[in-house]
């Protein structure tokens, strides 16, 4: 597995992509989604392995990278560390920040090994699967991923949707490909070619959030103080290992779910470790059960997520989304022709992940206090910098001025979906499955001669139907019993 | 907790096309509506040519489907309001309008320059009145992206003042 990697140049890639990760991860309103996207471009230069090496490096060190900031400023580095806030944060106020990273890392990194586990073990038997589906599977397939958008983050379900749908919509515009008849072009050469995915993600999240920090520049961070990071005593880990190897379990399936990712695993990883706690009253006053609880969860999301990615070509979270579009922009297509053909370039993607979460480790255990400065870059000279680098990122794909615009006008339109409420994740998300979603319906209907019907008689559509039925009633009957804003 | 309460009840007050929920229900559908208005001009392909649905129909579908799903939540705002938002800081609509001057200065000047004034103007509105962090900013940093971005990448920027002094 680990054989790939034995080369100068990717292990370079990988030392990067873990440090850069980690950069990103620390530093709030940027993370790993955000990061892959404004690298995508850079990794044109590369060959396809190290690319997507470089991607799922940033994707698991990022993910850990969140816990940094969680901890020692109250503020998650990314969503999936939001959960880490709730007791990192006091028991770093108990002067007890290294004993709160010690714990943060040490369960992001089992979590993430347990995760690559599961995707090694995980991925080809998926994959083999797919070798089952036809058109209309795919199609239930992607439709079970898309009404999945409707439970994740804390965003009101019918909202989700309406991202989704919005998603799928920009996935439309340009020429269609079964009849190249223009749609939404407007007369715009440039529209024909459709809509670009890096315009869309760096504008929803980069430009979006530095609008955001825009509107918090009076918001003052009371830092927590860091002497070392501590590795967790005997006694935490008699407290905690259970919790870790329950949240890495539960991360990993949340992972394999498709759109969900480590934000929801941390928080369904928090309240199980909070459920199962022989102290539940400790939880938010500084519970080291509920670090490792958010922390393995969210980390194990990481492999988890990649399964469906690879295996299906559908993304498990937003960040492998981003790495799906590293994978088609390099022609690779994911699926079960891939790890037929191609074992080796999927071995070299399991074994960085591995390596990723070691290298976090490490970095994350001695450099903490390092990484923790980074966050004293004021925004007022961070975010111009940010921007400078979208700008460059986003022209250099096709070399458009459009698509710079795209990603402005993206900008604008995220901050305001993001402030009503709207999350910005199922457009991505959307946008990426739009394209199968529209084709495998089209094909299909050309294969059932127009009736709709024929879609019900094949049994693995008719089970992702169903499971789309219950992902659809499952955030509506939780926001009636919660009272929760639809 | 009695802050909620009141943004709540002040948000209550409101005639109805000045309350949030209305505002962003009106923006969807109207946009929702004019997409799918002219989804019908979209070329459609001869029946005998035809096969399964016509390129229209999907994005109908969807456009559709978004229009029923805004009505939903517009709907359900009536027995739970939405709490009313902050207004919006100077900063932010300062960094819209560079925005804007990064378009018009990008269009008709220079791509290197835009940034560099976009670059400016943000920090500065944020707060910074530091010369050097000003300058790093608007003029290195940008200066080391475009040497990484033309030379490592090998990428050709758009044609402009500055940029031109460059590759002629």
């Amino acid at each position: 597995m680990m054989a790939p990697l034995f080369s100068s140049k990717l292990l370079l890639v990988l030392l990067f992509g873990t440090l850069f990760g980690l950069v990103l991860g620390v530093l709030p309103g940027l993370g790993p989604t955000t990061g892959g996207a404004l690298i995508l471009p850079f990794t044109m230069t590369l060959d396809p392995l190290s690319a997507i090496i470089l991607l799922t490096s940033i994707y698991c060190a990022g993910t850990y990278g969140g816990a940094i900031t969680a901890v020692l400023i109250n503020t998650p580095g990314t969503p999936a560390a939001a959960a880490t806030c709730l007791d990192g944060y006091p028991l770093a106020q108990k002067g007890e920040a290294g004993r709160a990273l010690g714990m943060a890392t040490v369960s992001s990194t089992v979590g993430g090994i347990f995760s690559v586990i599961v995707l090694v073990f995980f991925a080809p038997i998926l994959a083999n699967l797919a070798y089952e589906f036809g058109q209309p599977e795919y199609f239930a397939l992607a439709i079970f991923g898309l009404t999945m958008l409707a439970s994740i983050g804390d965003g009101s379900p019918i909202k989700n949707l309406i991202a989704g749908a919005f998603g799928i919509l920009i996935s439309t515009v340009g020429k269609d490909f079964m009849t190249s008849i223009d749609r939404f072009t407007y007369g715009i050469n440039e529209l024909s070619v459709g809509i670009g995915f890096i315009p869309v993600v760096v504008g929803l999240f980069a430009i979006s959030e530095m609008l955001t920090q825009s509107t918090l520049l009076d918001q003052v961070f009371k830092r927590v103080a860091l002497k070392a990071v501590k590795l967790p005593t005997k006694d935490d880990y008699k407290k905690t290992w259970k919790t870790i190897l329950r949240s890495s379990g539960i991360g990993s399936f949340i992972g394999v779910l498709p759109a969900e990712g480590g934000t929801v695993a941390s928080l369904i990883g928090y309240s199980e470790a909070k459920r199962f706690s022989k102290n539940p009253e400790e939880f938010g006053k500084g519970s080291v059960e509920g670090i490792a609880g958010a922390e393995a969860a969210n980390n194990a999301a990481t492999g988890g997520a990649m399964v469906p990615t690879l295996a299906l070509g559908i993304p498990g979270s937003a960040t492998t989304a981003v790495i799906l579009t590293g994978l088609i922009i390099h022609g690779v297509r994911p699926g079960p022709d891939l790890f037929k053909e191609q074992p080796e370039f999927l071995y070299g993607i399991f074994g960085a992940m591995l390596v990723a979460n070691i290298l976090f480790f490490i970095f994350g255990f001695f450099g903490a206090k390092l990484f923790a400065r980074i966050t004293l870059v004021p925004n007022k000279i961070l975010w111009p910098m940010i921007f400078a680098v979208s700008v460059c990122g986003t022209y250099s794909l096709s070399q458009s001025i459009i698509d710079v615009w795209i990603m402005l006008f993206f900008g604008v339109l995220g901050f305001f979906m993001r402030r009503y409420g709207f999350s910005v994740v199922p457009v991505i998300i959307g946008l990426i499955l739009g394209e199968l979603v529209e084709g495998t319906l089209r094909q299909s209907i050309v294969i059932f001669d127009g009736n709709w019907l024929m879609f019900l008689t094949r049994p693995i559509a008719l089970t992702f139907f169903i499971l789309s039925l219950i992902a659809l009633a499952f955030p509506l009957i939780r926001s009636k019993k919660n009272k929760k804003t639809i | 907790m009695n802050n909620v309460r009141d943004k709540k009840r002040a948000n209550k007050s409101l005639p109805f096309f000045f309350k949030t929920e209305f505002k962003v229900f009106f923006a969807i559908i109207l946009v929702s509506s004019i997409l799918l208005i002219s989804t019908f001009s979209f070329d459609t392909v001869p029946p005998i040519l035809n096969r399964g649905i016509q390129p229209a129909t999907f994005p109908k579908g969807l456009l559709v489907l978004m229009i029923v799903l805004t009505s939903i939540i517009y709907y359900l705002s009536f027995k739970r309001p939405w709490k009313k938002e902050k207004n919006l800081p100077k900063p932010f609509f300062l960094t819209i309008i560079s925005f804007v001057l990064f378009i018009i200065i990008s269009k008709t000047l220079d791509f290197f320059l835009a940034i560099s004034v976009l670059s400016i103007f943000v920090s500065f509105n944020w707060g910074e009145r530091r010369v050097f962090y000003l300058l790093l900013v608007s003029m290195i940093f940008p200066l080391v992206v475009f040497i990484f971005f033309e030379m490592i990448l090998g990428l050709r920027f758009p044609p402009g003042i500055i940029t031109n002094l460059y590759y002629y």
